[in-house]
Order: C-alpha cells, then structure tokens, then sequence
C-alpha cells in the first residue's frame, strides 16, 4: 500500500506539490490527470525517491520513502516506473535490456535473467526481437520493452507516467493495451494519463490535480459524470 | 643542384634498431593514452559535477593542455620540474607530457560525450534499483565510449605522432633514434625518410585496429 500524508514539493521557490494526501490500496489502479505543470510527473518522482521532498511523508508498504537511510534503490525494486520517453538502453539488445538490472540488481545468474528477460518480453509481445537493438523498434515497441523492463525486477508497483503522450497516435493502441492486460492481473498502478477512455474504462478511482493540488478524486463516474470541481469540469471539457 | 647520392645500406643495416624504437613508440603512446582516458574521464566528470577547487583545477588542466604548444608541456615535465630539482627520466617526461596533453584533450570530448547523453537515461536506470555507479558503468559510460571513439583514435594517432617530440628531451624513441643514426652517419634524409615510413604504417595499423574493435564492439 503507498501512503502519501501532507507530501510538499518546492522546485527552489516554486511550489509543485501542496499538501497531498492519497492512499492507493494494493490491486488498485489510479489515474491521475491534470494540465501539464499540475505535478503529476513530480508525484511520481516523490513515490520511488527520485525526487527528494520538502514536508510530509509517503510510506510504500510502511516504509518512509524519505526517511534518512532509507535503501532506495531495494525499494525501487517493488516500484517499477515507465517514462512518457520510453528510454531503452541502446547499446543493448532488447533482451539485455530487460535481463540487466534483474542480473545486477536482484542478483540473478545470467540464465536466470535471461529466462525472466524472455518471459516478460513474451508477454508484451516481443517475444521474436530478444536479439534486436532498440534503435529497429517502433517507439511503441521500446514503450512495450520498457513495460517488460520495469516488470522483469517483479514489483508490486507500477509508476507510468503518460507512457503513451509522445507516441505516434497510431501506437498508442498496443501500449494501452499492455497497460490494460496489467491491470486485469491484478497489477497495482498509478497511471499519469491524458487518454481518458483508459482513465474511464480501467482506473478504479480518478484523481484530478490542478497547480500542485489534488483537487478531487472519485470513482470514474463521479469524475467523468459528476465532478464537483469546476476546474476538473474545465479540464475534461477541454480535453474531449 | 642534383649531385646528392643516397646511400641507403646504413640505414637498411640500423633498420631493427629503428623497427624497435617504433615499438617503444607505440608503448609510450599506448601507456599515455591509457592514463589519458582514465583521467580524462576524471576531469570531465569533476566538470560537469563539481565545483570549488577541483573544478578549478580540472578547468585550468583542460586550458593547459589545448591552449600551449605540446612541446612546451613536454619541457615543464622535463626543464620545468627539472629547476625544481626533480629529475625525470627522459620515458617519464614523454609519459608525463603526452599524459597530460591526452587527458586535456579527451576531458572536453568525454564532457560532451556525458552531455550527450539524455539524464532520462540515468533516471531509468536509477528507477530499476541500479545505484549510481552501476547506472554510469553499465548505462552512461558505454554509450560515451561510442560516442568518443573516433576522437579517442585520432587522439592515439596524434599521441604516436607527437611522441617525436622526445628527441628534444633526449628520449631515443623513434624519431630520437632517428636523429642519433642519421647525426652519426650524416644520411639524414635517408634516415628519416625511412622513418617516416615507419611512423605511416604504426598509424595506418592503428586505424586500421581501431576500426575492426569499433566493428565488434558496436552493434547498434
Ligand atoms: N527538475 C525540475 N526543476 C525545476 N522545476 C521543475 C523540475 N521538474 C518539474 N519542474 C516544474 O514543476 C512543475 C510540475 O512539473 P511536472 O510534475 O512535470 O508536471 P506535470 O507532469 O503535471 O506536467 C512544473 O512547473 C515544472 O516546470
Ligand atoms: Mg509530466
């Protein structure tokens, strides 16, 4: 379960994140939506201790993110993140790409690691490229590799911050439904998205941030068909 | 005007020893260039990370080193620290001098090879658990490398080239070599003819090396 109480982000003066407070349960799936420069990028950072912060607290399964000692880089391992640039490493083949940070991270033989590598990459469907680079990759290809990527380290979590927003729109089709086929195993998600169809159909509760406040959160009825914000009423009519 | 006879059997008879001062060389050359990189990549992460005095002292390292004349480096390793009562050998104050010129050189390619690279690509790694070190070991620091490979190899070629500069401070290299045959015999131009012949092809195999790693290590 992530925790996040009172959480306060200053870039130097700026304010980014205002007091926020959100519980997200396992198995659940949250979208998060909102104007670009709400924070929506930044909260994520804050989840995995990417980004240090100025006031509040986040737990990931009781453990303070923030806290003086905390092991980043084991808690990382239950928080798998997507970027909007999906960022494959090109000097490696897609299946090193994968196979890497369970090997030298998690500690896993190679054959270990590689069978995990094949097993994710399968399931996302590019089981036929393991030997390719990811420079001959689609960019909604290197979006699925870093789903498989992230899913190799078997975390708990999963981060996407608008994984499809600089994707030909032709592409954006295969990476949702990846994302889709996470959240029916049962993946616990916190998606950062402007595709509103995914927000409706797949999220168990929206949240809708607006300059570093979590204006409002509710099921996908309640924000799609009721919202109480005029700002989120703004927002979603803006964007349809 | 056409009434010089070129007597080549003193040089072809001096040819091995010539042939084994190309190979140390190519081992001075080789040993800088190792050190060279190792710095250089020191310099350049001191720059782009740090500030304060060691970033002073890796700016004012790179000024040097691209801004004065290569034989003047040469001389401070060898007359400069000599008037300071340390005396190095004449191999230590080619080593020092190329050293030192190499690292300068490279520590700006490295600097725009780390810039090169996107900091999203750090974020991945870091967000997959990879500590700092394993994300520039195993992530940053190999695309860099592509990135710098084809100065690093002008850079040798251009370390083998001005390791001639040894014959200045004594150092039998090749062209030091050179100079001591050719000043003993007066067949100068047979002398160094030959070994500019010798220089065409360390540097023509090391291109042609060069080119074969480059062919095997980068796939992408
Ligand atoms: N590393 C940073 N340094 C300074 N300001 C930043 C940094 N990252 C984001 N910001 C600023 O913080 C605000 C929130 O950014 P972000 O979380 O990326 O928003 P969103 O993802 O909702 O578009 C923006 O004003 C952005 O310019
Ligand atoms: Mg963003």
């Amino acid at each position: 379960m992530i925790e996040i109480r009172g959480l306060q982000k200053y870039f130097g003066a700026l304010h980014v994140l205002k007091g926020i407070d959100l519980d997200v349960e396992k198995g659940e799936v949250l979208s998060v939506i909102g104007a670009s420069g709400s924070g929506k990028s930044t909260l994520l950072y804050c989840i995995n201790g990417l980004e240090e912060i100025q006031g509040g607290q986040v737990e990931v399964d009781g453990q303070n993110v923030h806290a003086k000692g905390a092991d980043l880089n084991k808690l990382r391992q239950k928080l798998g993140m997507v970027f909007q640039q999906w960022n494959s490493f090109p000097h490696l083949t897609v299946q090193e790409n994968v196979a890497l940070a369970p090997r030298i991270v998690r500690g896993l033989d190679r054959k270990a690691a590689d069978e995990i590598a094949e097993r994710q990459l399968a399931h996302v469907g590019l089981g036929d490229k393991l030997r390719v680079y990811p420079g001959a990759l689609s960019g909604g290809q290197q979006q699925r590799l870093a789903i498989a990527r992230a899913l190799a380290m078997e975390p708990d979590y999963m981060l996407f911050d608008e994984a499809t927003s600089a994707l030909d729109p032709e592409l954006v089709g295969e990476v949702l439904e990846t994302m889709r086929m996470l959240a029916e195993e049962g993946m616990t998600m916190i998606c950062v998205t402007h595709e509103m169809g995914f927000a409706r159909d797949v999220s168990d509760r929206v949240a809708f941030f607006h300059q570093g406040v979590m204006e409002e959160i509710g099921p996908p009825s309640q924000i799609f068909g009721e919202a109480q914000s005029p700002h989120t009423r703004g927002f979603l009519a803006n964007v349809r | 005007m056409f009434d010089y006879n070129f007597h080549w059997r003193p040089v072809m008879r001096d040819l091995p020893d010539l042939i084994e001062a190309g190979l140390l060389t190519l081992q001075v050359a080789s040993l800088a260039m190792i050190l060279g990189i190792l710095i250089a990549l020191g310099l350049a992460l001191i720059r782009l990370n740090m500030r304060g005095p060691l970033n002073w002292i890796a700016t004012t390292w790179v000024e040097f080193a691209r801004n004065t004349p290569a034989l003047f480096q040469l001389f401070f390793f060898g007359f400069g620290l000599g008037a300071f009562g340390l005396h190095l050998s004449p191999y230590a104050i080619v080593l020092a001098g190329l050293t030192f010129n190499c690292a300068g050189y490279l520590a700006e390619n490295f600097r725009g090879g780390f810039q090169a690279i996107p900091e999203t690509q750090m974020r991945a790694a870091r967000s997959l658990g990879m500590t700092a070190t394993q994300a520039y070991l195993r992530i940053v620091i190999p695309q860099v490398l592509r990135i710098v490979y084809h100065p690093v190899t002008n850079q040798m070629v251009w370390a083998v080239l001005m390791s001639s500069l040894g014959m200045l401070v004594g150092f039998r290299e090749l062209s030091g070599e050179t100079q001591f045959f050719a000043s003993r015999t007066f067949r100068i131009f047979e002398y160094f003819a030959v070994t500019a012949v010798i220089y065409y092809v360390i540097v023509k195999i090391i291109l042609g090396a060069s080119r074969l790693l480059a062919s095997r290590l980068f796939r992408y």
